[in-house]
């Protein structure tokens, strides 16, 4: 039967996933079938995807896409891969949202801001005592390649601004809104929701202090608008970005692209 | 009128900036959408609010 093996569509008299294993592999290699890794044996069908990975062996950089793109869940994964984002402001929220959806694989990112990797960051922003000093778009861009070498990334180190907004995000699918002060955000949704219709943005409101989880949540107030958080709790005196509730948020914002890049526009 | 899904009484004609100074908004931090259209700042002084109007205003707080 036709099955993809390790990337590559292979004809093979196998029945089971750990007789692939068994024609290819060694009996410690993992198995991952269709995006889920095993344990037991499971039977295959026609045109499944099976990956084996040796453990504890740095892969080939041909081979190591494919052992990536195992744990992807196969359909989802060519529509995630296809993404355009951008991610306006890379802090607390932009930082680790980059980060995430390197993970999942979206094919292609913008990362804009204009600031450096300072130590205050550090408490909930995805960089290291190394990048202190960098541009954040630099030092993240290095991270994501670590990460994930397989997706496009450009950077844009400037402040967005009314006038620079159409031509920076322009043929790109979906906006992650990741600044700070409420001015930018506010400045950044009416003028893209005006000046391109056909981009969808997930923005961020209230996620500072250590209350609930549970009270940070997605909503769609608006055409082409997905708005992330508690809604309420501003960043101020005595009550700080942390980074568990923080990153929640860009987890919320994540998960969202992720809907959206798949067609599911409900939150 | 109905703002952010719940029923308001216009006591007399408004314009969206008179409505939203009268509610204390900062228009430096909101968006607002009219009638499931994202409604320009520059604009908000020429609109004329209406009964049959429907408003969503998002109110933007700081953290990122």
């Amino acid at each position: 039967m036709n099955l993809c093996v390790n990337g590559q569509n292979k004809e093979l008299d196998c029945q089971t996933a750990f007789e692939v294993r068994k024609q290819i592999g060694n009996p410690t290699d993992i198995v991952i079938l269709n995006g889920f890794q095993i344990d037991e044996d499971c039977p295959v069908t026609q045109n499944d995807t099976v990956n084996i990975i040796p453990k504890g062996i740095m892969p080939k950089r041909e081979d190591l896409e494919s052992m990536m793109m195992a744990r992807h869940t196969p359909h989802v994964h060519e529509k995630v891969k296809k993404g355009r984002v951008a991610i306006a402001g890379l802090g607390g929220l932009g930082s680790n949202i980059a980060v995430m959806l390197a993970r999942i694989g979206v094919g292609q990112l913008l990362l804009v801001d204009f600031d450096m990797v300072e130590p205050s960051n550090l408490n909930r922003q995805s960089y290291s005592i190394i990048h202190l000093g960098m541009p954040k778009t630099a030092a993240l861009k290095k991270q994501i390649e670590e990460i994930n070498p397989f997706i496009k990334v450009k950077v844009q180190t400037i402040r967005v601004t009314e006038k620079n907004i159409r031509e920076l995000f322009s043929g790109y699918d979906i906006i992650c809104e990741a600044f700070d002060k409420p001015e930018a955000k506010s400045m950044l949704v009416n003028t893209a929701l005006t000046q391109l219709p056909e981009t969808k943005i997930v923005a961020a409101s209230g996620m500072a202090g250590f209350d609930s989880s549970n009270r940070i949540k997605t909503v769609n107030p608006m055409k082409n608008l997905y708005l992330c958080g508690d809604l309420e709790t501003g960043a101020g005196v005595g009550r700080g970005l942390m980074a568990p509730r923080v990153q929640i948020c860009a987890g919320h914002q994540a998960n969202m692209v992720l809907r959206l890049l798949i067609g599911m526009e409900e939150v | 009128m109905k703002v952010n899904g719940k029923l308001i009484v216009l006591e007399e004609k408004q314009s969206l900036s008179d409505f939203l100074q009268a509610n204390r908004y900062d228009i430096r931090i909101i968006a607002v959408e009219r009638n499931g259209e994202i409604v320009p700042k520059s604009t908000y002084k020429d609109i004329m609010l209406t009964d049959e109007d429907t408003l969503e205003i998002v109110n933007f707080v700081g953290g990122g």
